[in-house]
């Protein structure tokens, strides 16, 4: 009988290479079993076993482009040349922004945060417009947390809330909280109860044993009745009119959420994104954190990009906060509204900006894209995208996970390695970030701006 | 109405083909809509509509989803170029703007 090692060395030829256990970085469930077939002579990755719908895209179309390493005002130009220009634009601004860090490696971050407060600028990730209004709750309500492991081992009542995981993480359902059979959790799928809570009817809604259709806009006020009905509170009776659920429905989901041996609340955009915004996210876990007066109960948001939680975590053990972080003192503030990055665009605050593996213009708000388009703006990306097309420094990097090695963490805080498969012409953003940051140091060496603010005392001995 | 934008798989994968390519384009593009409403306001699958509000407006074209998939007077978009154009930018101070559930008014593009 041929092992499954043996097949697969078996069909590695001289221009094919497997990689077992790569990582797939696309979104946040950053699934870590992925058996790579890449072809040397295309320089592709031509299978990837285990992968879902968005892993197969993401491996199948980040193959090396025949694009310029740099260009500048859309001009390609020599690495060197972009790297003098990028520091003479974030040495010469008086309130830079860097902005993104979800879709690269910590180390990469590490650099981000380092630059952002040797230049006394502000640093802020794409959590700010994902689950920023989550972060505030967590700061504000705290976290009844797990790993995904631990949910796979031992929930068995699995509540989604405002998210659509079949569709914007396939593998969620079937290598962590639904499907798996784990260790308490002998039968998989059969010891679950399922819960979806949404407005709308999506592919998910197939996934679940209740569904409950909330009415728009009223999620803030759905869990808050649920808070009610735990602590054994009476409901009005026109809580069906205000919320779209009735009351037996709210009863019976109480009754199960208390009944059960380990629950869990998985949040999405649905949430975040909408009135309410902190209020639902903390809501949520209060709910969670009440239930642990009857059973064990969990609360977790659904994160999007591959290393967005690497860029909470990186950004918090840096500075304290995470994101939304100014050094213009000197030394970090944080102030969700004031230092998130769409207020200051919308408001025309930043006067230059470097965007790290990020497409803001595609993606934020109209008043805050117009204003990019009048400073002088920085990208880092392996594609080309609305952003770099607008920017006056537009960088290719090789992509995290495919061409880079580094470190990135899974949507519940768990660190994974990377395991690179195929080499890029292009640099990593980390390479890029420290050669910015070491010729922005010469420069402010040379030529200190009048009135500038305070040298920054964070990092003087690590980082520098 | 009120517009909701969100992810989908088709938006997933051709964000990673690329983003100024025409699969992307075409499916951050395409509103999907109660079928009620669009026969209320005379709408056939693949018409051209102007969705726009204070913010600003996008020109998209719509399609009918399942009768129960989207409450009445609710619009589905995935994100993309379109929907940034009708956000609007302020956050309450959260650094987050409203970015599903917005209001739009519509209209047919003939």
């Amino acid at each position: 009988v041929k092992t499954k090692d043996a097949v697969m060395s078996a069909s590695e030829t001289e221009h094919t290479k497997i990689v077992e256990h790569a990582t797939c970085t696309f979104c946040g469930c950053v699934c870590d079993d992925m058996d790579l077939t890449v072809d040397l002579r295309a320089k592709r990755i031509t299978k990837a076993r285990n992968a879902c719908v968005l892993g197969r895209a993401w491996f199948a179309e980040h193959t090396v482009e025949d694009r310029p390493v740099a260009m500048i005002d859309g001009t390609p130009c020599g690495l060197d040349q972009a790297i003098e220009e990028a520091a003479r634009i974030l040495t010469g601004a008086r309130f830079p922004v860097i902005y993104g860090l979800s879709d690269t490696t910590c180390e990469a971050q590490r650099v981000a945060v380092a630059l952002g407060d040797l230049i006394n600028g502000n640093v802020d990730t794409t959590t700010s417009v994902c689950h920023g209004p989550s972060g505030i709750a967590f700061q504000g309500v705290g976290e009844s947390t797990a790993t995904l492991g631990e949910i796979k081992n031992r929930a068995d009542l699995v509540i989604y809330w405002g998210g659509n995981p079949a569709e914007s993480h396939p593998r969620h359902f079937t290598r962590y909280a639904v499907t798996p059979k784990g260790m308490y959790i002998p039968n998989g799928r059969k010891d679950r109860t399922v819960v979806l809570v949404d407005i709308r009817a999506t592919p998910s809604s197939n996934a679940a044993d209740i569904l409950i259709r909330v009415k728009p806009g009223r999620d803030f006020e759905l869990l808050w009745a649920l808070r009610a009905l735990v602590k054994g509170r009476r409901l009005a009776p026109d809580i069906e009119t205000r919320t779209g659920v009735d009351l037996a429905t709210l009863e019976d989901l109480v009754d199960r959420m208390k009944r059960c041996r380990y629950g869990v609340l998985f949040f999405g955009m649905g949430l975040t994104m909408t009135r309410g915004r902190h209020f639902n996210s903390g809501a949520v876990l209060a709910l969670a954190t009440d239930l642990n007066e009857f059973t064990h109960f969990v609360a977790k948001p659904v994160r999007g990009h591959g290393n967005v939680t690497g860029a909470d975590n990186v950004v918090s053990w840096q500075t304290g906060y995470p994101f939304g972080v100014n050094f213009s003192r000197g030394f970090p503030r944080f102030n969700p509204g004031e230092f998130t990055t769409v207020d200051l665009l919308a408001r025309g605050d930043a006067d230059a900006a470097l965007f790290l593996a990020t497409d803001p213009a595609a993606n934020f708000p109209k008043r805050a894209i117009e204003h990019m388009r009048s400073i002088p703006v920085i990208t880092l990306d392996p594609k080309e995208t609305a952003t770099s097309r607008l920017a006056r420094v537009a960088f290719a990097t090789a992509t995290y996970g495919i061409n880079t090695a580094g470190t990135v963490y899974r949507m519940d805080d768990v660190p994974i390695t990377l395991r690179p498969v195929l080499d890029s012409p292009y640099p990593d953003d980390e390479t890029i970030l420290r050669r910015i940051k070491d010729r922005v140091t010469e420069l402010r060496a040379r030529r200190p701006a009048a009135g500038a603010p305070p040298p920054s005392r964070m990092f003087d001995s690590r980082l520098r | 109405l009120i517009l909701i934008p969100g992810r989908s798989s088709k938006q997933g994968t051709s964000l990673t083909k690329g983003k100024l390519e025409s699969e992307y384009l075409e499916v951050t593009s395409t509103l999907e809509m109660n079928p009620d409403d669009m026969a209320r306001l005379g709408l056939r699958d693949g018409d051209r509509v102007r969705l726009s509000n204070a913010s600003g407006e996008a020109i998209v074209v719509c399609k009918g989803q399942k009768p129960d998939a989207l409450p009445a007077g609710f619009m589905f978009i995935a994100y993309g170029p379109p929907s940034s154009q009708l956000m609007d930018a302020d956050t309450a101070s959260t650094g987050m703007p409203i970015s599903k559930q917005i209001p739009v008014t519509i209209e047919k593009v003939q």
